[in-house]
C-alpha cells in the first residue's frame, strides 16, 4: 500500500495543469480501471439478483394473488434496512480510515453506538417511560443527532487541536469512552424496573428483520443528506487520506478535514445503530475488501465500490442464510466473525503500524 | 516533533524514580495506606442486607459470605493490579493491560471450550481451561508486538481491544452454534456476589504467583528495560519473558474462571502508583498490592450499597469509574510534557 502511495504522489509531482499526455489518472493502468469497472458492475448485479431474491424467492403466495404484495412490502421493509446499514457502515468506514489515516481501526469502536445506548438509556433513567415513549419522531430523534454531533465537536475539537492534537491519543480516548459509555449505560440498565427495560430493549437492539419502519421517513433523508455530503467530500479525503503534514501542505485545513468527516461519520454510526443494531466488524470487512477490489486512492472510486461490495454482503448472506442454508438469525454473527477473522489476518501481515 | 510527543506520554522511560530513598518498605505513608486499606476491608465485612448481630446465625452468615467475600476482594484487587504491571513492564507499554491485551477476551474463550468438552466442568478445569487460553493468547499478543513496527506506543491498546473484540465474537459463535450464550454473557460481567465458602478457594493461589513475582521482581524490572539492556545486564530475556507471561495468565484464568471480567484495575493503579514513586518494580510492588486492594474493594462497597438490598455487579462500576480515570491520566499526561 505505501509503495502505492508514493507512486501517486509522484504521479502528481509530474503533472503539470498544461501536460495532457501524463494526468493523474485514479489508477495505474488501464488494465486495471478495466477490472475495477467490470469488478463493480458484476457486484452491483450480484446485490440486484440477491435483494431480488430476498424479495420473491420462496414466497409462499403466488405472483398475482392479492396478498402477494404485503409479503414483498414485508420483505421490503428488510431489504430497505439493509440498504441504509450498507451505505451507513460502508461510507463511514472508509472515511474514517482515510481520514485518520489507518486501516486497522473502525468507527465501531469509538464508542459512537455506546453513545447512542447511553443517550436512550439515560433518558429512561432520568425520564422515566412516558417521557421514554414520546422520546421518538422526528424532533427528538433531531435533538439526538444534534447531540451527537456537539459531543464530537466538543471531544474531537480539543482532542485534536492545539499544540499537543494528536489523532492516536483521540483514536484511544475514543476508544475508552465508548467502555466506559457501555459501562454507564448497562449500569443504568441494571437500575431500571423490568418493565422500563422491556420497553427500553425493544428500540435499542434493533436487527435488519426487526428494523423499524417507522424510522425510515427520518433516518433515509439524513442518511442520504450525509451520504451525499461524503460523497462531494471525495477529493478532500483524498487529500486527507495522504496524512497531516502532506495534506498541509498541499493546502488542506487538516484539523477541520478531520473533525468535519468524523461529525459525518457519526451520524451514520449513530442511524445505523439505532435500525440494525451493533455491527462491530462488518465496516471493516467492508473497506478491506475495497481496498483490494479497487486499487485507487480516489476516494471517489472507492466509493461506490464499497457501497457495492456492502450491500452485496448483506444482501447475499441473508439470502443464502435464509433460503439456502435456512440458518434464520445468526447472519450478522456469521458477518462479524468472519469480519473478525480478516482483521485478524491484515494485522498479522502488517510490518508496521 | 509530534512524535517526540506521543513517546513521552507513554515510553517506559520517562518516570525514573523521583525519590530514590523510597527503597524502605514501611515508611509513614505506606503504613497509612495499609491502614486505609484494612479500614475498607472491615466496611466491607459488615456491609449487606443480613443483620449479623441481630440473628441467630449471623455470624455463621458471616463466615460463610461475608469473610470469603472480603478475602476474595483482596486477592483479586492484588493480582489483576500486578498482573497489569507485570504486562506494562514487559511490553514497555503503559496503556497495556489484560483488557487491552485481550487477555480477557482469551480466557473468556477458554472457558467457552471447556464448556463445550466437559459436560457439566469443575471449576478447577474451568480455570485450567481459562489459564491455558489465556496464555496463548498473551503470547500471541507480544509475539505481534515484537514483530511489527509501531509509530506510536498509543495504538497498541487499541490494536488489543480490536483483539479481545475479535475473540470475544469468536465465543459468541461457539456459544450461539452450541446455545450457550447465556452462560458467556454471564460470566463476562465480573461479580462478587456469588463467593461464598467453597467457591472462592482457588483465588489463594494469587499468593503464589504475588510471591513469585516479587522474587522475580528485579529481573522483571531489567526486563522492562528492552531486550538489549536486560541480556547485556546478564538476564535471560526470553525466559523471564514466558515468566512473566505465566504469571499473568496464571493470576488472569484464576480471576476470570472464579469472578469474571474486571476491566481497567490493572492499568489505573499502577500508572497512579509509578506517576507518584518511578518505575522501580520491588519497592513499588507492596503498593500496587495495597493500591490494588483498595480500589476493588471501594468499588465493591459501592456496587453493594448503589440499590441496597440489592447490588450491581462490580465490574460496572470499575469500568465507568475507571474509563473517566484511565482518560484524566492520558490527558494529564498529555498536559505535562
Amino acid at each position: 500500500m505505501r509503495e502505492f502511495k508514493d507512486h501517486t504522489q509522484q504521479n502528481r509531482a509530474k503533472t503539470g495543469p498544461d501536460d495532457k499526455s501524463r494526468s493523474a489518472r485514479a489508477f495505474r493502468s488501464q488494465r486495471e480501471e478495466k477490472r475495477y469497472w467490470i469488478l463493480l458492475i458484476t457486484l452491483i448485479v450480484l446485490g440486484a439478483v440477491a435483494s431480488y431474491g430476498l424479495l420473491v424467492y420462496n414466497n409462499p403466495v403466488p405472483v398475482g394473488a392479492p396478498s402477494f404484495i404485503p409479503v414483498v412490502k414485508r420483505r421490503m421493509v428488510a431489504l430497505t434496512a439493509m440498504i441504509i446499514a450498507a451505505v451507513c457502515q460502508s461510507l463511514a468506514t472508509v472515511a474514517f480510515q482515510s481520514s485518520t489515516n489507518n486501516r486497522i481501526i473502525t468507527p465501531s469502536l469509538l464508542g459512537f453506538e455506546a453513545l447512542y445506548s447511553t443517550i436512550h438509556t439515560g433518558t429512561m433513567f432520568f425520564f422515566g417511560t412516558s417521557a421514554f415513549l414520546k422520546f421518538s419522531g422526528v424532533g427528538p430523534f433531531l435533538f439526538q443527532v444534534v447531540a451527537m454531533i456537539l459531543m464530537c465537536l466538543i471531544l474531537y475539537g480539543w482532542l485534536l487541536s492545539g499544540k499537543y492534537g494528536n489523532l492516536q491519543l483521540m483514536l484511544l480516548v475514543g476508544v475508552i469512552m465508548g467502555t466506559g459509555l457501555k459501562a454507564v449505560s448497562s449500569f443504568m440498565r441494571r437500575l431500571l424496573a423490568p418493565s422500563e427495560f422491556d420497553v427500553l430493549q425493544a428500540k435499542l437492539f434493533g436487527s435488519v428483520n426487526h428494523a423499524d419502519a417507522a424510522y425510515f421517513p427520518i433516518a433515509i433523508p439524513i442518511v442520504g443528506i450525509t451520504a451525499l455530503l461524503i460523497l462531494l467530500y471525495s477529493k478532500k479525503l483524498n487529500v486527507l487520506s495522504l496524512g497531516r503534514s502532506a495534506g498541509t501542505s498541499l493546502g488542506l485545513n487538516h484539523q477541520f478535514g478531520v473533525i468535519y468527516t468524523l461529525i459525518l461519520v457519526s451520524v451514520l454510526m449513530s442511524v445505523s445503530t439505532a435500525l440494525v443494531g451493533s455491527l462491530t466488524f462488518y465496516g471493516f470487512l467492508v473497506a478491506t475488501m475495497t481496498y483490494q477490489a479497487a486499487p485507487t486512492y480516489d476516494h471517489r472510486y472507492m466509493f461506490p465500490m464499497s457501497l457495492a461490495i456492502g450491500f452485496l454482503i448483506l444482501t447475499g448472506s441473508y439470502f443464502f442464510m435464509y433460503h439456502v442454508f435456512r440458518a434464520q438469525g445468526v447472519v450478522s454473527i456469521i458477518i462479524e466473525l468472519f469480519g473478525g477473522i480478516t482483521f485478524l489476518i491484515v494485522l498479522l501481515r502488517k510490518g508496521s503500524l | 516533533m509530534l512524535k517526540r510527543v506521543i513517546h513521552r506520554i507513554t515510553g517506559a522511560e520517562i518516570s525514573q524514580p523521583p525519590l530514590f530513598s523510597h527503597r524502605k518498605p514501611w515508611s509513614k505513608p505506606f503504613i497509612f495506606a495499609v491502614c486505609a486499606v484494612l479500614a475498607l476491608g472491615a466496611v466491607s465485612l459488615f456491609t449487606g442486607v443480613y443483620d449479623i448481630q441481630g440473628r441467630e446465625d449471623g455470624w455463621n452468615m458471616f463466615f460463610i459470605t461475608r469473610v470469603p467475600r472480603t478475602a476474595a476482594l483482596m486477592l483479586t484487587g492484588a493480582a489483576m493490579s500486578m498482573s497489569g504491571l507485570v504486562t506494562q513492564l514487559i511490553t514497555q507499554n503503559r496503556l497495556v493491560e489484560p483488557t487491552t491485551t485481550g487477555t480477557i477476551e482469551w480466557a473468556g474463550l477458554g472457558l467457552v471450550f471447556v464448556y463445550l468438552a466437559v459436560p457439566a466442568p469443575t471449576l478447577m478445569v474451568r480455570m485450567a481451561g481459562a489459564i491455558l487460553f489465556s496464555f496463548i493468547g498473551t503470547m500471541i499478543f507480544f509475539l505481534f508486538l515484537r514483530k511489527v513496527k509501531l509509530r506510536s506506543s498509543l495504538i497498541v491498546p487499541i490494536i488489543g481491544m480490536m483483539l479481545g473484540a475479535v475473540i470475544s465474537a469468536i465465543s459468541t459463535f461457539i456459544g450461539l452454534v452450541f446455545q450457550m450464550t447465556q452462560s458467556i454473557e454471564s460470566w463476562f460481567v465480573g461479580s462478587f456476589a456469588p463467593v461464598q465458602i467453597g467457591r472462592y478457594e482457588y483465588l489463594w493461589l494469587i499468593v503464589v504467583v504475588n510471591i513469585i513475582i516479587f522474587v522475580y521482581a528485579d529481573r522483571l524490572t531489567l526486563a522492562g528495560l528492552g531486550e538489549d539492556v536486560a541480556t547485556s545486564l546478564g538476564v535471560n530475556y526470553n525466559r523471564i519473558v514466558i515468566l512473566g507471561t505465566c504469571l499473568i495468565s496464571a493470576a488472569v484464568g484464576v480471576v476470570a474462571a472464579v469472578i469474571g471480567n474486571l476491566p481497567f484495575l490493572g492499568l489505573i493503579v499502577p500508572n497512579i502508583v509509578s506517576m507518584y514513586r518511578g518505575d522501580d518494580l520491588k519497592s513499588n510492588l507492596p503498593w500496587v498490592c495495597v493500591l490494588g486492594m483498595g480500589a476493588i474493594t471501594l468499588c465493591d462497597i459501592i456496587s453493594r450499597t448503589i440499590i441496597m438490598p440489592f447490588e450491581v455487579p462490580v465490574s460496572l462500576i470499575l469500568g465507568t469509574v475507571g474509563a473517566v480515570v484511565f482518560i484524566v491520566i492520558l490527558l494529564k499526561q498529555r498536559k505535562q510534557r
